[in-house]
């Protein structure tokens, strides 16, 4: 049985418990101080790990069976009411078959609903494309009052899962099957929402990733260190939104180059949003997104997908690479633009 | 018109084979959703080997009759079924789920030969029903539209979006087909959101019903004859099955909507099949 300790759960927990699990115990903790957290799923109180919350407060998780446009509807009603529902499915019926339920109802009224949508990416790969998720960072974070958070493991997800209880208005939560490799040691971070985390120092390239591409980015960095001599930062930029800007400008000013990695598509995404900081600082900056090209990805096991799309270690090692050798205007004067 | 024992007879004996099939997928696929895929298996087997106009050799015959498996999930009894019927050779099912295979648990229809549309997030293989069968009409086709809903699948809304539609358009030319089985992931379907009173539902959207046993080939059948009588309303069978059917330990069990199998329950699952698994009837909700 997991050791608790507060609100900390310890390695041997994580190291135990899939990463989807320690989600629901957070949850049961968060509902145990708070009456007013509820649950809602629609059929998948067990797969999304809801379930563990719902054996603690039966009476407090709501099944609406298979309907994900009420689920997110009734999400919205409850909190109307003044409860803060956390509604979990998989992120491709959260962010596409409910998406103007999520906008409409949830962001456009701003009301606390936090949607923990798991299964993102090609995590459920075998299951197949009408299961794969690599649109809904890009939907999420055009929506007015979303925060869109992407954590990198399970420990992240706990902290991410508190801190919107924080947040006023509704939080997109994106995580995987649950199977994840662990990235992080301890919940003790310091993380803050909106806040990216530099994981590790370097001059010469910054890689800003955010969910299980993290830790292959942090992976990619030592293997540069060692075989090609390169100093990479690698950035944990676990909020897609707000954006931290600031550690976007610094990556810039100080590294000149930056590859942005995520198990989403290169449209809209976390690329997509370093990107629009990136152009609209007007400096010089040589830069390249890995994710999924505009195509709809092929059936397999995540392992397999993850390598086959090059977001593993090696993969992104390369896309460092390829920007190592592009040309680009170095500029020593950060000052004197627009 | 009435089947003939020979008939019955073969369709079990294909059943018996498909099912052995379903396993042998599931073994190589790593895991599947066999409860749903076994409920089904009377039903697949009816229309694939009787009431279906189709032609293996020409998946993409325009005089076809189209087959849309709503309950996507349920590929890995779909796969194995256009593989016994002709479609491509049981051996490419050894593929199933990994890397670049064209089959994941939800089949993709552009990578598949047989499967007539993508499905796999549940509650839209009705709408795209009556798409094909409004087309079919405007265009003087005679083919016929089957689709297979879940029963969980039910609780989407964009299913009785749909139905309303097929009645209003008197789509007779469409069949619906609802796996009754009483079973969804979370639990039993009347205790995670109740269905019933289900038939009058579809009654009440416009639809004609027949309630049949659903591992029952006569009762298929005339229901399925009366479905094609052109009784200008649309027509939903709701076929009350039991999930897992033919495995004894899987039979009636929520667990097994999705599960894998090792090589001690590959063996007892074959041999509960060979025996003909039990006779247990219709298992309502
Ligand atoms: C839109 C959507 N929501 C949720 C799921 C996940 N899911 C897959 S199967 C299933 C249960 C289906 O139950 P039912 O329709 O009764 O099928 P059966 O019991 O015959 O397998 C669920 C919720 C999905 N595939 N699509």
């Amino acid at each position: 049985m997991a050791e608790i300790t507060g609100t900390t759960w310890t390695c041997y927990d994580s190291n135990t418990m899939t990463q989807a699990e320690i989600y629901g115990r957070v949850l049961t903790e968060l509902g145990e101080k708070d009456p007013r957290v509820v649950g809602v799923t629609a059929d998948l109180a067990n797969s999304t790990k809801i379930g563990v919350f719902g054996k603690a407060f039966p009476d407090r998780l709501f099944n609406v069976g298979i309907a994900e446009q009420n689920l997110f509807g009734v999400a919205a009603g409850l909190a109307k009411s003044g409860l803060i529902p956390f509604a979990s499915t998989f992120a491709a019926f959260a962010s596409m078959r409910a998406a103007e339920q999520v906008r409409t109802d949830i962001c456009y009224q701003n009301l606390p609903v936090k949607i923990i949508a798991t299964h993102a990416g090609v995590a459920f790969g075998q299951a197949g494309t009408t299961h794969h998720c690599l649109e809904d960072i890009a939907i999420m974070r055009a929506f007015p009052n979303m925060t869109v958070i992407v954590p990198a493991d399970g420990i992240e997800t706990a902290n991410a899962v508190r801190a919107s209880m924080d947040i006023p208005g509704p939080v997109y939560i994106r995580v995987g099957r649950g199977f994840e490799p662990k990235f992080h040691a301890s919940e003790d971070y310091g993380f803050r929402v909106g806040k990216a985390q530099r994981f590790r120092e370097g001059t010469d390239l910054t890689i800003i990733a955010c969910g299980i591409a993290v830790l292959q980015a942090a992976e990619a960095a030592k293997l540069l260190a060692a075989s090609d001599g390169l100093s990479i930062r690698v950035v944990n930029m676990h909020t897609i939104k707000p954006i931290d800007r600031e550690e976007v400008l610094a990556a810039i000013r100080e590294t000149r180059r930056i590859l942005t990695v995520e198990e989403h598509s290169v449209i809209g995404g976390l690329g997509g949003a370093v990107a629009d900081v990136i152009a609209e600082s007007g400096k010089g900056c040589a830069f390249s997104k890995l994710g999924f090209n505009d195509e709809f990805s092929v059936v397999g096991y995540p392992e397999d997908l993850y390598s086959h799309y090059r977001l593993d270690a090696n993969g992104i090692a390369d896309a460092v690479r390829a920007i190592m050798g592009r040309d680009f205007e170095e500029d020593e004067s950060w000052e004197d633009e627009v | 018109m009435a089947l003939t024992n020979e008939e019955k007879a073969a369709f079990a004996q294909t059943a018996r084979q498909l099912r052995l099939d379903i396993i042998d997928t599931t073994v190589w696929a790593g895991g599947a959703h066999l409860g749903g895929a076994l409920s089904m298996v009377e039903m697949l087997v009816i229309l694939y080997w009787k009431y279906l106009k189709i032609d293996p050799q020409r998946p993409d015959w325009d005089e076809r009759d189209r087959l849309v498996v709503s309950k996507g999930h349920a590929g890995v009894g779909i796969a194995p079924a256009l593989a016994l019927r002709g479609y491509f050779p049981k051996e490419e099912l050894k593929s199933f789920n990994h890397f670049m295979s064209p089959f994941g648990m939800h089949l993709d229809a552009a990578k598949v030969r047989g499967v007539d549309l993508s499905t796999g997030s549940l509650g839209h293989g009705l709408p795209m029903s009556v798409g094909l069968a409004l087309g079919a009409r405007l265009q003087k086709k005679d083919w016929k539209t089957f689709c297979i809903l879940g029963d969980g699948e039910c609780d989407e809304g964009s299913v009785w979006e749909a139905a309303m539609s097929a009645a209003h358009f008197r789509l007779d030319n469409l069949v619906v087909m609802v796996d009754r089985n009483g079973l969804m992931i979370d639990g039993r379907t009347e205790d995670v959101m109740g269905l019933e009173p289900f038939e009058d539902k579809w009654k009440a959207f416009g639809f004609l019903t027949r309630k049949v046993d659903g591992h029952d080939y006569d009762e298929l059948s005339s229901a399925i004859d009366f479905a094609l009588s052109k009784p200008g309303k649309p027509v939903a069978i709701i076929a009350e099955t039991v999930k897992g059917k033919g495995v004894d330990f899987m039979e009636g069990q929520v667990k097994w909507h999705y599960g894998s199998v090792d090589s001690v329950l590959e063996a007892k699952a074959k041999a509960s099949i060979e025996a003909g698994a039990s006779d247990k009837g219709r298992n309502h909700g």
